[in-house]
């Protein structure tokens, strides 16, 4: 430590090192870098103490205010449920058809749907609801298994195709192009002769021989008007509603090989009140059906007359 | 001539290697990374084949090297790939960010999504431009601080350049969808087999020049790199302990499942963080600051306590990225506490880098690279302030999982780490190829102001993100149920998205001002320029006085 020197500028003695020109200076720690170290240290300790912190044997310790983040979010979640329980228990007591008539009761309903749609179902049918390729527009008063209230209530609690539940809305179209039951060419026409009852292809040749083989193959689910049946989800092939594209291409692809798309049975999932409010919320979107125009059987044809 | 014949035969029996694993290879990724494997070898034995001068080694004579002087070839490489890597990686970023404001730009191919380019962009400017800069300039100081040569000359090129192959085969991997999913360690497992062959090597070679320095003691500098080579090493091998399907393959399976899973990888993550970006960096610091303000280190006590307290503490903080999660309660407590006791630590660091300028403030105005350093070290402080504030549970609830974490991560990595690079680079360019400075000193502020203003708006785009965020996912109605559905906070980001994106375009200018700096002073240019700061000067007043004579 011969080199040890004053350094000019600041008046501090060097340490005596140099490496390749670099030396250090002799300047303590500073105090209230010593003195902030020391109080991060006091803060832990007495965080550890009163926080779970220590592993033992089979479970760490607890800690003195015997926190847990479980527990937090238990008590958060009895916290929220405990502030909606009036506005829930009135909507368990009453029945769907007289929720919808309550003007006190349904907007809570539909509140409350709104916010159980937004974290389960926005993922398909989209944040406005408004769907998309294969996940219906719930907007619109054009139904696949119903609009009143109490249907769409069923499609919630049972889904449609949902594997795990007996009660699920189930129908399968067949893959007519697939399987072999139409050529190409038939499966061709009978796109053509689909999309002339809506107007999109004109009435020629095509289209005719196309009514041939929907007559053979698709009135028993679409009605000899093409207009659907509700009983098996069968959708009206007269409007300007494609649930899976209505251009040319994705008709044809559609009667080549059917879609079978899939809802949950959110019965599963969610508790009977947010289902309740949740086919409040859905009715309330436009589209909602009363419950008394609605067909109590599927009679053949009227599947998806608009109210 | 045997040692000619020996090499060549190693490089060959490494070719005729990777193209039998090319020719079994059971998938495209494996077998894209042989072919690469393959052609490095073949470039391998290319490059010895041709530099040696057969006449010499027919006659048996061998050339020695001139060991009075540094061994600074890859030193020169180094600071060429580093301003490479830097262009690239902050250029996939700035893509990256306009992907979040604009999903068209994803493109719709699977090689151009998000998903892929992420880890491209972050190993790109971490492990490319952060670690070719750490390798560059740790061979640089190493040598100067020990006054030695590099120890096993050939085993340092082999480190360098097979550091190099592995950013190609992450980087290409990460392109062709081959990861391990794991975030900061996607290669797969055969890619990781390898920089563990280069690691170990790494450590050999700085540990080897610090065995035969011919200083009486270790500069701090050096402390701060082998405890970085030396945590790396083993935060590589236990986060990366997988089994691959085939060895013909590049799926693998990690030993670690569930939640402890999640925990050797935030252990490693964290540590990344702690060892390659600070504990690297700050060798990096304790070397170039001094040396450019040409003044001595503040406290020579400050940095024993701190470098000690830093290394013990960092490596318990990795659960504070698992606040809230499946890990129990107290792991989560204590990766609390000791981020919170790491404050103090990290700041002995800032001390002893700002106060190292005592003496020469001056300096920040008259001297580019000096104003770049006190900026990379404000940031280093102001991140690693935020860091230990951010792991505070009720903190960590509002800002975890949204982007004021991503802006947390830039404020320190373009800040610190980028800014102490460039000075890095600023410093070392003239020196290694004999210049008497930068090609241009005025390039050097603008790049300084570019990536200043360009931090400024990703930090503060990214915290107003990352507190909306935070505030709309956890906001309740009057009603009592959430208001926002995760769209809606999206939607609601994407002016800040832009803000962010356009602080990526600044920052990238800077850096490609800075390439095209290095170029020129490569090449031995000198732009003629005014210097930066010129006294006031008035011809009017430059004149002596002459008695005027009475009318």
């Amino acid at each position: 430590m011969a080199n040890k020197k004053i350094d000019e500028p600041t008046g501090i003695e060097t340490v005596g090192h140099e490496w390749d020109g670099i030396e250090e200076l002799n300047n303590p720690l500073p105090r209230w870098w010593v003195l902030t170290t020391y109080l991060t240290i006091i803060f832990s300790i007495g965080y550890v103490m009163v926080y779970p912190a220590i592993p033992l044997l089979n479970k760490g310790t607890e800690g003195l205010w015997g926190w847990s983040s479980r527990g937090q979010l238990a008590e958060e979640m009895a916290e929220g449920t405990a502030k909606r329980k009036a506005a829930t228990d009135a909507i368990a007591a009453v029945s769907l058809e007289a929720l919808v008539k309550d003007d006190k009761l349904m907007p809570l309903a539909v509140a409350g749907g709104s916010a159980a749609f937004k974290q389960n179902c926005v993922q398909c049918h989209g944040s406005g609801a408004a769907g998309g390729i294969g996940y219906p527009n719930l907007k619109d008063d054009d139904w696949l298994w119903g609009g009143t209230i109490a249907d769409i209530h069923t499609t919630l609690e049972h889904g449609i195709r949902a594997a795990d539940d007996p009660a699920t809305r189930t129908s399968l179209m067949p893959s007519f192009g697939k399987d072999g039951v139409l050529t190409p060419a038939q499966v061709s026409d009978t796109a053509a002769y689909v999309l002339s009852l809506s107007g999109k292809h004109p009435n020629d040749a095509a289209a005719q021989r196309g009514a041939t083989n929907f007559a053979a193959n698709c009135v028993a689910c679409h009605g000899t008007d093409g207009k659907g049946l509700r009983a098996f989800g069968a959708p009206n092939l007269t409007d300007a509603v494609w649930l899976y594209g209505g251009k040319p291409e994705q008709v044809t692809a559609s009667i080549n090989k059917a879609h079978a798309g899939v809802m949950p049975a959110w019965s599963k999932k969610l508790d009977a009140v947010t289902i309740k409010m949740l086919a409040a919320y859905v009715y309330s979107l436009g589209g909602g059906e009363e419950t008394v125009s609605a067909p109590a059987a599927p009679a053949s044809g009227t599947g998806n007359a608009k109210p | 001539m045997e040692s000619l014949v020996a090499r060549a035969g190693w490089w060959l029996a490494a070719l005729l290697f990777a193209v039998f694993m090319f020719a079994n290879a059971l998938d495209t990724g494996f077998a894209v990374h042989m072919a690469i494997f393959a052609l490095a070898a073949l470039a391998g034995l290319v490059i010895s084949l041709r530099k040696t001068d057969y006449k010499l080694a027919a006659a048996g004579i061998k050339l020695p090297t001139d060991q009075s002087r540094y061994d600074d070839d890859l030193v020169r490489a180094g600071v060429i790939l580093t301003t490479f890597w830097g262009c690239v990686g902050f250029l996939v970023g700035l893509v990256i960010a306009l992907q979040l404001s604009f999903p068209a730009l994803n493109l719709g191919f699977e090689y151009t999504t998000f998903g892929r380019l992420r880890p491209l962009h972050t190993s790109a400017v971490i492990f490319a431009f952060g670690g070719t800069a750490l390798i560059a300039t740790s061979f640089y100081i190493v040598q100067r601080t020990c006054r030695a040569r590099l120890a096993f000359p050939a085993l340092a090129r082999f480190v360098f350049w097979g550091y190099q192959l592995f950013i190609v085969l992450a980087a290409t991997g990460y392109v062709l969808g081959v990861t391990q999913g794991k975030e900061y360690a996607e290669p797969e497992w055969y890619v990781d087999l390898w920089l563990t062959l280069v690691w170990v090597a790494y450590l050999v070679v700085f540990v080897g020049t610090i065995v035969k320095r011919t200083e009486p003691h270790i500069y701090v500098a050096n402390w701060f790199f082998l405890s970085f080579i030396l945590t790396v090493a083993m935060l590589h091998l236990v986060n990366n302990v997988n089994l691959p399907v085939s060895v013909f393959g590049s799926l693998s399976y990690p030993l670690w499942a569930g939640v402890q899973g999640a925990l050797v990888q935030w252990w490693y993550g964290h540590n990344a963080v702690g060892f390659f970006l600070t504990a690297g960096f700050l060798a990096m610091m304790y070397y170039f600051v001094p040396k450019q303000a040409e003044r001595p280190v503040y406290s020579y006590r400050l940095s024993i306590v701190h470098f000690w307290a830093l290394i013990f503490l960092y490596i318990w903080a990795g659960p504070h990225h698992l606040h809230y999660t499946a890990l129990p309660d107290w792991a989560q407590t204590l990766g609390m506490v000791f981020s919170v006791m790491l404050w103090m630590p990290s700041w002995g660091g800032m001390i002893n880098g700002l106060m190292t300028l005592n003496g020469a403030w001056d300096k920040v105005r008259t001297d580019p690279i000096i104003r770049m350093m006190v900026m990379s070290i404000a940031f280093y402080g102001m991140s690693t302030f935020e860091g230990p504030m951010m792991s505070i549970k009720s903190v960590n609830s509002l800002s975890h999982y949204t982007d004021w974490t991503i802006g947390h991560v830039h404020s320190g990595a373009l800040g610190w780490n980028g800014m102490i690079t460039f000075s890095a680079i600023y410093f070392l360019a003239p020196r290694l190829w004999g210049r008497t400075r930068m090609y241009s000193q005025r390039m050097i502020n603008w790049h300084f102001w570019l990536a200043t203003i360009g931090i400024v708006f990703y930090a503060a785009s990214m915290w107003v993100a990352g507190v909306t965020q935070g505030l709309m996912w956890r906001e309740y109605g009057a009603d009592n149920y959430l208001v926002n559905s995760f769209a809606e906070t999206v939607a609601a980001l994407h002016p800040m998205y832009l803000a962010r994106a356009f602080g990526g375009i600044l920052y990238l200018s800077g850096a490609l001002i800075m390439a095209w700096n290095v170029w020129q002073t490569v090449a031995g240019n000198l732009r003629q320029e005014e210097p930066l700061r010129q006294p006031a000067y008035d011809p009017a007043a430059d004149r002596p006085l002459v008695a005027v004579p009475a009318e």
